[in-house]
């Protein structure tokens, strides 16, 4: 019979058991040890999953190939000829490993989730509007230079120099989340938030001023 | 008893063999192709002529329907009978049509509904886009069969990589009318970068220009070590050559003064106008030669009157490029190079502008009408046969929900990869509110009328509760064929809804089903015979699975307990071997309950170990089986790009 106090000491030993062969696995691992039967996607953060430890500093090259790498083993393209249930968690090992690496690869994300694995909300969902007020005035005066903006030239302007202050926040970023200082680190999310929100308009407005025909 | 031993991950298909060679589709909207790994290469099946070509082209006879070559033959005596370009009607609904209408060769059926599938008035008969895809995938599996000397069932069919959500199903459903198992679609420039990356050995990022009939699309992948990773991709799915032989009928029209085009005329008018197109590709100067009412059309035109009237088309295939190079976050400059797929590329405007914006000659080395056909039967032999390249696709179009005021709340933004499931939550807006319309929609746009309409459902028996209580959790799982389910969940009572999206603009099942009754295609003997192949392949599973528990950690059992193992080991085999599935499902049970101690005990021994005396790591360094050794440490120098 299989207890609760069992299943407790099982998952302190970090294993489950294996769906196919009811063996021991541990709970990372992709492929049963004994029968080579996929496994669920187990419950560990987006870091982890790409097996990193979480911080705001990685490196790229190690993410992508970690992510081919295990695209390789468990993409569905795989399964095709397999039997419904493994296909299935072939699905669901993918769907886990795009969302780690979707999150890791970006910046922006990688912040907000990381603030959200330390315990504060980043909300980087759009629906939220900012709210820092200093923050809301520059927004608007921005985008107001934006629309006066009505040649190519100083579209490309306000853009550059958006796009520089972007870059100039990652590393802003990288020094808040070293030194633990997690209000900065929120505060610089938002505003990274906004400036990709704005690159995203001065891109909008750029493509409308090289058409004649679309307006804006 | 023999012990097998495999590989993590390698665990045998038992009827993986008896199924026959998988088969790739391109369904274009000129022409369609079909190709397939037979042995080592990929080859384009032919017919008796060396022709690799079959014109989508539909002929609906009082004697019966004809595809290809002899319909088109058909059409200049029974305009009314034959249909082609049916590829730009896949998926679309009603309205979708209403702005198209004129321009397009067919008669769409009047009806009252105005949100359901378009349908077309063809020789007195209603059909939809689905069944006569159908017809055109029936004419291509027959010529596979011919050519390949036997049955097929299973194929890869390849769809523009813009197409939403709603073509994509139409697409599958018109293979399954056809008797054909779609094992994957997969995007036409992914799989014509393939066919091509395999062919040459490509690494680095390439632009896929893929202008066909009546689609365009425009993909990156960067290519590196076999992967086949799409960065961004885009484009328009209803722009091609088409539109490039109705700019040269209407100019020619205008011109020549005739008014009063009747449908048959139309039709031999813009056969004309593609001849006249084609032959530009060579000479510089044509002849657009036909009869309009009863009076003989002859008009002259030079190549650049010609390019002209198509360069805001191609100015469009442009503005597709910069967008993707946009969302790629990638400069021309770094584009390995540019293959050229689709018929249309021969144009030499196209050529030329494609050239020009990404600063590099393109590459048409493979056929470009046959590119796409060839990279279908290599990833249906990668899916059936295994393979070491590996296709990562991504979504083409932003999928998310109405809220309130019209406004699109994105779930799955564009050129994310996938497989993906994301959830969102919504709450209610009104007191008391004991319901909510999900209502899906597709497109980059921010309003709801200016996106597609996917499909509509309702969460109901949502407990009241103030407004903006309610947690409506919606879920949008996109597969790797691409294909969205959505599913809402009331988070506080766990009520649910789920919809496999395609009511809007597919077949409904009861549609569908009736249409699979007529076609004979699965008869009820089919069904149980599926079902007993299934139990079968359950049952070898858990003997595989048994035999690699009991190879591992045998020792744990006392000898009258393999004993009783044994004996319930043989009873499967012996029920497999039967023809009832029931028997075979229950001897799979017996198993489960005969060994459920011995697993018990497995668990036990892995915990106690990891609890007591060693560390934690230890035994997941034993046990996490990474399959994926990073190949490519740190250091080499073609891993950092």
């Amino acid at each position: 019979m299989s207890t609760q106090t069992d299943d407790t000491r099982a998952a302190r030993a970090g294993l489950v058991p294996c769906w196919s062969c009811k063996g021991p696995v541990a709970g990372q691992a992709l492929f049963c040890h004994t029968c080579g039967a996929i496994q669920p996607p187990g419950q560990i953060d987006r870091f982890r999953r790409l097996g990193i430890e979480p911080d705001f500093d990685l490196d790229l090259d190690v993410i992508e190939r970690r992510y081919l790498g295990f695209q390789r083993a468990i993409h569905p393209d795989r399964f095709a000829a397999k039997p419904a249930k493994e296909r299935a968690l072939s699905e669901a090992q993918a769907v886990a490993l795009n969302e780690a690496y979707e999150t890791l690869k970006d910046p922006l994300r990688r912040a907000a989730y990381l603030l959200s694995l330390k315990g504060v909300d980043a909300s980087v969902s759009k629906d939220e509007t900012v709210r820092d007020p200093e923050l809301l005035m520059e927004a608007m005066e921005a985008r107001e230079a934006l629309m006066e903006a009505t040649s190519i030239e100083k579209v490309e302007k306000l853009q550059a120099k958006a796009g520089a202050e972007a870059i100039a926040i990652l590393s802003d970023l990288s020094k808040a989340f070293a030194s633990g200082d997690l209000k900065a680190a929120n505060r610089l999310t938002t505003r990274l938030k906004y400036l990709r929100k704005y690159l995203e308009e001065t891109r909008t407005r750029r493509i409308a001023l090289e058409q004649p025909e679309g307006s804006a | 008893m023999l012990l097998q031993i495999h590989e993590p991950g390698e665990t045998p298909e038992p009827h993986a063999q008896e199924r026959g060679i998988a088969i790739g589709i391109d369904l274009g909207t000129t022409n369609s192709v079909v190709a397939a790994v037979d042995g080592e290469q990929p080859e384009v099946l032919r017919d008796a002529h060396g022709d690799g070509l079959i014109p989508s082209v539909v002929a609906l006879m009082p004697d019966g329907v004809v595809v290809g070559r002899e319909a088109q033959a058909l059409r200049a005596n029974n305009p009314d009978r034959v249909i082609s370009s049916i590829k730009r009607l896949m998926g679309r609904g009603v309205h979708d049509v209403k702005s198209l209408a004129g321009v397009l060769p067919y008669k769409i059926a009047a009806s009252g509904d105005s949100v359901g599938m378009v349908r077309l008035e063809v020789a007195g008969r209603s059909v939809t886009p689905i069944e006569m895809s159908a017809e055109i995938l029936k004419a291509v599996k027959a010529r596979a069969e011919q050519s390949l000397g036997q049955d097929v069932t299973q194929a890869v069919v390849t769809v523009p990589a813009y197409f939403d959500d709603a073509a994509r199903s139409a697409t599958k459903d018109a293979a399954k009318l056809a008797g054909l198992d779609v094992l994957r679609l997969v995007n036409e420039p992914t799989a014509a970068a393939l066919a091509y990356g395999l062919d040459t050995g490509a690494e680095g990022v390439y632009a896929i220009y893929d202008l066909g009939g009546g689609t365009f699309d425009i993909s990156l992948l960067r290519l590196q070590k076999g992967v086949f990773q799409v960065l961004a991709t885009g484009g328009d799915s209803a722009l091609g050559g088409d539109d490039f032989d109705h700019a040269l009928a209407e100019w020619a029209i205008a011109q020549s003064g005739i008014t009063g085009l009747d449908q048959s005329s139309a039709g031999s008018l813009l056969l004309a106008a593609r001849a006249a197109k084609e032959a530009l590709t060579g000479a510089d100067t044509a002849t657009l030669r036909t009869e309009v009412a009863g009076r003989k059309v002859e008009q002259a035109v030079a190549r650049g009157t010609f390019e002209a009237m198509i360069a805001p088309l191609i100015q469009r295939t442009v503005r597709a490029c910069r967008q993707v190079l946009d969302d790629a976050q990638v400069g021309a400059k770094d584009i390995q190079g540019v293959v050229l797929v689709g018929g249309s590329t021969r144009v030499p405007l196209v050529r030329r502008k494609v050239e020009e914006f990404f600063g590099c000659a393109p590459l048409a080395d493979i056929n470009p009408d046959e590119v796409v056909a060839v990279g279908a039967a290599l990833q249906a032999k990668a899916l059936t046969r295994g393979s070491d390249t590996l296709l990562l696709d991504v979504i083409p179009l932003s999928l998310g929900i109405e809220t309130v005021g019209g406004i699109v709340e994105k779930v799955i933004d564009r050129n994310t990869p996938i497989p993906v499931a994301k959830a969102q939550d919504f709450t209610t807006y009104q007191d008391g509110q004991t319901g909510m319309l999900v209502h899906v929609v597709q497109g980059e746009r921010e309003t709801v009328d200016a996106c597609r309409s996917l499909g509509r459902f309702e969460l109901l028996g949502i407990p009241p509760m103030v407004a903006g209580a309610a947690r409506i959790q919606v879920t949008f799982a996109v597969d790797a064929d691409g294909l969205l389910t959505v599913s809402a969940m009331e988070k506080t009572t766990g009520i649910r809804a789920e919809i496999a999206v395609k009511p809007s603009y597919g077949l409904s099942d009861s549609e569908m089903a009736d249409m699979l009754r007529d076609s004979l295609v699965h008869a009820r003997e089919d069904m149980e015979q599926r079902l007993l192949i299934e139990a079968r392949v359950e049952a070898e599973r858990v003997l595989l699975a048994l035999n690699a528990a009991l190879a591992a950690d045998g020792a744990l059992l006392t000898q009258p307990e393999r004993a009783g193992i044994d004996s319930a080991i043989a009873k499967l085999r012996h029920a497999i071997k039967g023809e009832d599935r029931d028997v075979i499902n229950a001897a799979v049970e017996g198993l489960d309950h005969a060994t459920h101690a011995f697993a018990q005990r497995r668990m036990d021994r892995a915990v106690a170990q990891a609890l007591k005396g060693h560390s934690l790591d230890e035994v997941e360094a034993s046990m996490a089986t990474d399959p994926t050794p990073d190949r490519s440490r740190p250091g080499r120098p073609d891993a950092a790009r």
